[in-house]
């Protein structure tokens, strides 16, 4: 049987965010950012020698348009035991997102035609700010984050993209763009920032697909 | 000046707003000439003011149907040109709390601050920092025969918080500002005193903006130098070292080589300590995740007066719900956040302080820790 949290719970707002990266992910694009609004409910279950279950409603809100909001309902099963395995995340969202077609195409576009390889640092910046041309890069680490996040969440983590360090673009001769992101995540629980080596590739009608990632080590401190 | 939106339906309201257009010479925003109106899309017009009534005449004449869009350019410009002047760095006369500020100002800042009221406010030195830094604390006071109750406010605990101590400065400002006109904050300073620790960790603070934006811990060298900070908010001395903390230098919660290790919690626990019978609420600000949290970090075990707690907690998150609609988590740390020893919210606490509240400004992890300073102004506004 499925237990009633409240909303404010530590663990259903940890799996909340989970959920999120992991819509990032699956419904994200340079056009598209999607952050969550609210938690509006959450059970757990426990399920004997499989592991722990997540029935989740939530409210997520469009990045560029921070009245539009959509609800979805999503189940998140973290696996016992297992570190290595990514938690099951299954979600509906209730309507239509956004068409985000022109905002890609453009995007893309532009990319294609810059005569050098795209190369950026610390978005935001200290302050926060985001160039508005930095803005579908920084939506794009949304994606590739989201992906992370969902890959290496466990029952008692909650992960948020905090900083791109470092971005830059590869040169590639299909019709793909790719791009080499270093981004800062930050671990509530531990209060970690940890640094992680993300590629992805995309393009507007492919979508996007992350083709190598990896943990990198803290950078030791002065 | 006014800049008007508008529609054009049919070809003949195409013609004659390109005819309005060249013949009063109207300033096109868009589409930039007046050959590239076309029905159905946007058109955007700026009517000079002493125009502005007779192109309303004639739209309305021709049936023509419009928006304002801006109805008064000149607002806008001085509004983004005060932007542009204060990306100069500026000193408390005109000081910009709708931004962030080094260290170096915010030093000025309190100076100034006492200067400008000091029939309200003192400086007072709190303590030195491991890198001999001085923490000020200000006091904002009325002057009466009574003595009064105490409430206590410090920021910037945790270094990479900045919206925390961008709240302080915040805070202070809109007292003295509205203490005189606004009853509700007359009759505050009535019965009570304000004491705010803008920057507590000032030495990481310091370091958050020169070296490592992200950094989070004071800067006291451990292991011969090879590794930096203690995480000032597991350092105090409640249930010091049990639970949510590492040993181990290296990590961000680091609880440091014992309860009060670090001068900067000493500095903070002793004042607070000493004025402790006066004191009827601790209140300590970070970022981010939108909390307000009641104690205890290291147990579930509900604190004794909890019900009064809670009901406290829960009218503060009302009523900044009811400024931006910005939603904010009541509950205590180890329900609803995780499992923490050594916080200074539960030290309060259990030192006998009655209220004691950690707060978590915005945001919910978009921005996170890097909020944009436009951002400073909603979040000061509805945690005020």
């Amino acid at each position: 049987a499925a237990m009633e949290l409240q909303p404010s719970h530590g663990l259903a707002n940890q799996a909340a965010a989970l959920v999120t990266g992991y819509l990032c992910y699956r419904r994200g694009s340079p056009g598209r950012g999607l952050a969550l609004r609210s938690l509006r409910r959450a059970r757990r279950q426990d399920i004997a020698d499989v592991g722990h279950k997540y029935y989740l409603e939530l409210v997520l809100e469009d990045v560029l348009d921070k009245d539009s909001t959509v609800n979805c309902t999503a189940e998140v099963l973290y696996h016992l035991g297992s570190k290595n395995t990514a938690p099951d995340v299954q979600f509906t969202l209730e309507g239509e997102l956004k068409n985000t077609d022109e905002a890609d195409n453009i995007f893309y576009n532009r990319i294609r035609s810059l005569e050098k390889e795209l190369v950026a640092e610390n978005i935001p910046d200290s302050h926060g700010n985001v160039p508005p041309e930095m803005e579908p890069i920084h939506r794009l680490a949304w994606v590739a984050s989201g992906y992370v996040i969902w890959q290496n969440s466990t029952e008692n983590t909650k992960f948020h993209l905090a900083q791109i360090k470092h971005v830059k673009q590869v040169k590639r001769s299909d019709e793909y763009l790719e791009f080499e992101y270093m981004i800062l995540l930050h671990e509530m629980v531990s209060q970690e920032i940890i640094p992680w080596q993300v590629t992805v590739l995309w393009h507007p009608q492919h979508g996007v697909q992350v083709t190598q990632d990896s943990r990198q080590p803290k950078h030791t401190p002065e | 000046d006014q800049v008007f939106h508008i529609v054009p339906e049919t070809l003949q309201q195409v013609q004659h707003l390109q005819h309005l257009c060249s013949t009063l010479l109207l300033d096109l925003w868009k589409p930039q000439l007046p050959e590239d109106i076309r029905a159905g899309e946007d058109l955007h017009i700026r009517v000079p003011a002493p125009l502005v009534q007779e192109v309303k005449d004639n739209l309305d004449h021709h049936m023509i149907s419009y928006k304002v869009l801006i109805p008064d350019v000149q607002e806008l410009v001085d509004q983004s040109m005060s932007k542009e002047r204060s990306s100069h760095r500026q000193v408390p006369e005109g000081y910009v709390y709708t931004q962030y500020h080094p260290m170096e100002e915010i030093y000025q800042w309190m100076a100034q601050i006492q200067q400008s009221n000091s029939e309200l406010v003192t400086q007072h030195y709190l303590g030195k920092t491991i890198e001999n830094r001085t923490m000020y604390y200000l006091q904002i006071s009325q002057p009466t025969n009574k003595t009064k109750k105490i409430i206590w406010m410090d920021c910037g605990i945790h270094a990479r918080e900045w919206i925390s101590p961008a709240f302080c400065q915040w805070f202070v400002k809109e007292i003295l500002q509205n203490y005189k006109s606004d009853p509700k904050i007359s009759r505050f300073l009535q019965n009570l005193d304000l004491y705010v620790l803008p920057v507590l960790n000032v030495d990481g603070y310091i370091y958050s903006w020169e070296k490592e934006r992200l950094w989070r811990k004071n800067r006291s060298p451990h292991m011969n130098g090879t590794c930096y900070g203690t995480d000032l908010n597991r350092n105090f001395n409640s249930s010091w070292g049990s639970t949510g903390v590492s040993y181990n230098c290296s990590s961000e919660t680091f609880c440091g080589s014992g309860p009060e290790s670090e001068p900067e919690t000493r500095a903070v626990a002793q004042f607070i300590e000493r004025k402790k019978s006066d004191i009827l609420c601790y209140l300590t600000i970070h970022s981010y995740g939108q909390y307000i949290l009641t104690p205890y970090g290291f147990t579930t075990e509900p604190p004794s007066n909890n019900e009064e707690l809670m009901l406290v907690a829960e009218k503060a998150a009302a009523a900044l719900r009811g400024k931006y609609g910005t939603s904010y988590k009541v509950g205590s740390t180890s329900l609803i956040l995780y499992s923490t020893s050594g916080s200074s919210q539960d030290w309060a606490h259990m030192i006998g302080i009655p209220f004691s509240y950690t707060f978590e400004l915005r945001d919910n992890g978009t921005h996170g820790f890097v909020l944009p300073a436009d951002q400073i102004q909603p979040t000061c506004e509805e945690t005020m």
